[in-house]
């Protein structure tokens, strides 16, 4: 199909409207770029937007209903009742987590803080695995759960072992940190909520 | 005899593809039935381009044994569904829900079509619009010039 000479000066004409007025016709200029410039903003938050990281739905909820065995014999279970009263973090590991020995030194250093409790859940692991590997690395948990079925990691939402919450002192969540605690994420997120949770 | 085993072979290589095993499925076929349906339409968190009944996750099969457990203790479809929503959030759902939150999802490409039809039947409306020129007679210098190119391309 060709267009003939009128179609083509037609189509031309209108891409440079030369009916527009001034302001119309720089408008149109600027529009194309302008678009442009938008989508690659747009593309351009997106790279750096992790697709695995979901957000929770539990956000200022009260923690689910539950009440976890103790892992170890000198060492309490976790239960819901457990959260409440002070700001504390409720940390979910197992042995078999790589990413989870990762994270462990920052645990350690944030056991010996006073201003806030490390609790700890431990999500489908054997607890000989388990007992093994804190005997190894060290333990920072004031409280251990063992969920052995899982079953507590799904009422919290877990979809990836490591994650960490943060509990306010009326037992209510405030904060999911999905993947290994980094030395930034603990300085510019979590400790800064703790402050403001325990005030 | 050759084509029952045949039969045989293919239907356990068949059921090899699943991610559902054995011990998961339920004994009424009517239960199973539909957490079938339900899973296919949960999203595996671990491998999130596959729903649960597709994915061979732990995460997965967990949340596939749940769906069967609320549906023996007697949960309808949607309250079994409305139970892992409440702890995973919207974000499973491989389709996404109907409500104010995605309005943008499910209309925009109904909006951007509207749009373009707009825009469209303005393009088309000032093109007929535009004044029909004839173009003008050619020139006798323009005649001379064109004879010669013709002579030109025709010994070559």
């Amino acid at each position: 199909m060709s267009l003939s000479n009128h179609e083509v000066r037609c189509a031309v004409a209108s891409m440079f409207d030369f009916k527009f007025g001034g302001a119309q016709r720089r408008l149109l200029y600027i529009l194309p770029p302008l678009g442009f410039l938008a989508l690659a903003a747009l593309f351009w938050v997106g790279l750096g937007h992790d697709p695995g990281l979901i957000p929770s739905v539990l956000i200022d909820q009260p923690v689910p209903e539950f009440d976890l065995p103790p892992l170890k014999d000198d060492k309490p279970g976790l239960a819901s009742a457990d959260l409440t009263g002070e700001v504390s973090l409720v940390n979910v590991f197992a042995s078999w987590c790589v990413p989870c020995r990762v994270e462990h030194p920052i645990l350690m250093r944030l056991a010996e803080r006073d201003d806030v409790a490390v609790f700890g859940l431990n999500y489908k692991d054997k607890p000989e695995d388990a007992k093994a590997w804190l005997a190894e690395l060290g333990d920072p948990y004031g409280r251990i759960g063992a969920d052995r079925d899982g079953r507590v990691g799904i009422d919290w939402g877990v979809y990836g072992v490591p994650e960490t919450f943060v509990v306010g002192r009326d037992g209510r969540i405030r904060y999911k940190h999905v993947g290994p605690l980094t030395a930034e994420a603990v300085a510019e997120r979590i400790l800064p909520l703790v402050e403001e949770l325990r005030r | 005899m050759r084509a029952a085993a045949l039969a045989l072979l293919l239907s356990v290589a068949g059921s090899a593809a699943w991610a559902v095993l054995p011990d998961e499925v339920l004994v009424d076929p009517a239960l199973e039935s539909r957490a079938r349906e339900i899973s296919k339409n949960l999203r595996c968190l671990v491998c999130q381009n596959q729903s649960i009944d597709d994915s061979d996750a732990d995460l997965a099969r967990d949340l596939r044994l749940l769906v069967r457990e609320r549906l023996t203790a007697g949960d309808s479809d949607d309250q079994a569904i409305q139970f892992i929503v409440a702890r995973y959030g919207d974000f499973v759902l491989l389709k996404p829900p109907f409500k104010p939150g995605t309005y943008a999802l499910w209309f925009g490409p109904a909006v951007v079509l509207v749009l373009a039809g707009i825009g469209a039947r303005l393009y088309f409306r000032r093109m007929a619009r535009a004044p029909r020129t004839e173009a003008a007679p050619l020139s006798d210098d323009e005649r001379r010039r064109l004879q010669a190119f013709a002579e030109r391309e025709g010994e070559g």
